[in-house]
């Protein structure tokens, strides 16, 4: 079966002053899968799809989104930053941080019209938040915020989702919620990135998995790789996960 | 002067009309644009870029020997400028935080600027005099050319915070995301900065370098209490800062003698003490009542819960029961009792209680909210 490359990244090599976060990474993600990135504190998770989105300027390497460099394919691009990211007492509303993400294909200057309101209101009914709409976000639970920040990311209508961390500090509906959605995402034949801590889920939320510590430890099907040897080298110490089979 | 001759001034008199116009569109223009310096978390990069704008003044002085207010604020604009990007340029390139950096940045030009202004006044020229007012301002200077290029500043201001609104307000709330977008975060973040400057220098002649930042910074935490949508914040703010700088001038003009500058500042506190205190939703005042409120409420249905208990054991639920069982019941008062009596959820016998049926099916709720809850 020959798929797709989604997203593509060449010797990418990403330090803080002198420390190396990332160090010469290659990857290929296919279209359309799920994919756990996975590592230890401090691995480069967060810091690899920052580098990718152009958050963060890299030392060296290049991204490419479907055979094109990355700036000339935003629009295909989502992002869901980690919710931590941002100062949830901003002075605005569940609806209004969703419309946030038509704003790049707005442009400069234009102002979102109903059209634009429509699509909103379609995605918070999505994550479940459409009766939380005109609510103060500083209100909304912790697993409420990371919805509505999936919500701005399902507006965008993109092909490659990317997200840090979207099940820290939910709740276990909240994370069914938005497994679901990833997987709905999926079968609409989306490709969805997501940096993952909890090793015990990888197997059943996703089907494909990137070992990272700094230099990537190893990428492919969750089936294929996801076994102790890999989680050993990637944690550095003896990893025991019972993988079901 | 007492007040009402004030007003009769303020309409009347070249001179008044002049400050009060003055000392309003400077409030109205620092507010709106001190509203996005708090949002920022940059509440002190107002008071380093005003410290920093001193030694500018200094320097046109020097080089023009004019006290032309528009010249010296030019050189004040350009050193302001200078030392807010080295600031960023600081942030950005060492591990220096922003707060060290603000306040490296805003001792060293402030330091340097004091220096340049006891040089001047050592010179044998007696023109020198009267550069100190940029130190804590002075109203009374304010010329209608002045007030004219404020007004300019602040409809240009306007303009461009209406055509960039989505781009601002989604730079404040999330800089990473509004960068995957493909909108360039550096030329928004320099254009609210560049204004937030140019506001300040403005500023200088009325207020001073020392007291600037209160400007930019007492109306719009003012303002944040009493709104929580954006839009309504900047709006609140610029009234604020229009109404400070009013009763600034007004008070300064009736009491003798009174800098116009530290009394604007002053009004403005007043407005951040009483929006601390009495705004509905977030006012301390408020937060306090709502939280006995609730302990208040917390104490009566627990106390009913428990009555509930006990009437439930039994076939009629009004079957009387004395009080003293309740003392097994931690929390119980008499004032607790009295009000279940006024609500008419128990009644009261000598020393027997007895629930009634509205009280049973209240608490009865009330247990099956709690499981809801649960």
């Amino acid at each position: 079966m020959a798929q797709k490359i989604a997203v593509k990244v060449d010797d990418l090599t990403v330090a803080y002053n002198y420390k190396p976060v990332l160090w010469d990474i290659d990857l290929e993600i296919p279209e359309g899968v799920l994919m756990a990135i996975v590592g230890p504190n401090g691995a480069g998770k967060s810091t690899l799809i920052k580098s990718i989105l152009g958050i963060l300027k890299p030392i060296a390497g290049s991204v490419s989104i479907y055979d094109k460099p990355y700036e000339k394919q935003r629009q295909l691009v989502a992002y869901v930053p980690q919710k931590g990211s941002v100062d949830w007492d901003f002075p605005t509303t569940a609806l209004d941080v969703v419309m946030m993400g038509t704003y790049g294909s707005l442009g400069w200057i234009k102002r979102p019209k109903q059209k634009e309101k429509k699509q909103a209101l379609e995605a918070l009914e999505k994550v479940g938040m459409l009766p939380f709409k005109n609510r103060q976000i500083s209100q909304l639970s912790g697993g409420q915020q990371q919805r509505i920040f999936l919500a701005r990311a399902l507006v965008q209508n993109a092909s490659i989702y990317f997200m840090d961390e979207p099940f820290q500090g939910v709740d276990a509906t909240t994370e069914i919620a938005i497994i679901n959605i990833l997987k709905e995402l999926r079968k609409a034949g989306k490709t969805v990135i997501v940096v993952h801590h909890d090793l015990q889920t990888v197997p059943e939320y996703f089907d494909w998995v990137t070992f990272l510590n700094v230099k990537k430890i190893a990428t492919g099907p969750v089936k294929d790789i996801f076994n102790d040897d890999n989680l050993t080298k990637t944690y550095g110490i003896n990893y025991k996960v019972s993988i079901q089979e | 002067m007492d007040f009402l001759e004030y007003i009769r001034l303020v309409f009347t008199d070249y001179t008044l009309r002049t400050i009060t116009l003055g000392t309003a569109i400077l409030g109205a223009v620092t507010g709106m644009l001190g509203s996005f310096a708090v949002l920022r978390k940059q509440s002190l990069l107002g008071d380093a870029i005003s410290h920093a704008a001193l030694p500018g003044i200094a320097i046109a002085f020097l080089i023009t020997g004019t006290k032309d207010s528009n010249v010296l604020l030019l050189g004040a604009l350009i050193s302001g400028l200078i030392g807010t990007f080295w600031i960023r340029g600081i942030i950005t390139k060492t591990h220096l935080k922003s707060d060290t950096a603000l306040g490296l940045i805003l001792s060293l030009f402030f330091g340097f600027g004091m220096l340049l202004l006891t040089f001047i006044q050592k010179q044998p020229n007696a023109n020198q005099a009267g550069l100190d007012k940029y130190l804590f301002g002075q109203a009374a200077t304010l010329l209608e050319s002045d007030v004219w290029m404020m007004a300019t500043v602040t409809g240009i201001c306007l303009i461009i915070l209406l055509l960039f609104w989505k781009e601002f307000k989604m730079l404040l709330f999330d800089a990473d995301f509004t960068k995957t977008l493909g909108f360039n975060t550096k030329a928004i973040d320099i254009l609210i900065t560049s204004f937030i400057v140019l506001a300040i220098v403005l500023g200088l002649q009325t207020v001073g370098v020392v007291l600037m930042s209160a400007m930019l910074l007492a109306p719009a935490a003012a303002a944040r209490q009493w709104t929580n949508s954006l839009g309504k914040m900047v709006f609140l703010a610029a009234i604020f800062g229009a109404l400070s700088g009013v009763f600034g001038t007004a008070v300064s003009a009736t009491q003798n003698n009174l800098s116009t500058g530290p009394v604007i500042v002053i009004i403005a506190s007043v407005f951040v003490l009483v929006s601390f205190v009495f705004s509905p939703s977030r006012g301390l005042l408020f937060k306090q009542i709502r939280f006995i409120k609730n302990r208040r409420d917390l104490k009566l249905n627990k106390t009913l819960a428990f009555m509930y208990g006990i009437a439930e054991t039994h076939e009629n639920i009004s079957h009387p029961h004395t009080v003293k069982i309740l003392n097994n019941f931690q929390g119980f008062t008499k004032g607790t009792l009295q009000k279940l009596v006024h609500k008419n959820y128990v009644t009261l016998e000598g020393n027997m209680w007895s629930l009634t049926k509205k009280g049973f099916q209240a608490a009865s709720n009330l247990y099956n909210q709690q499981n809801d809850d649960e």
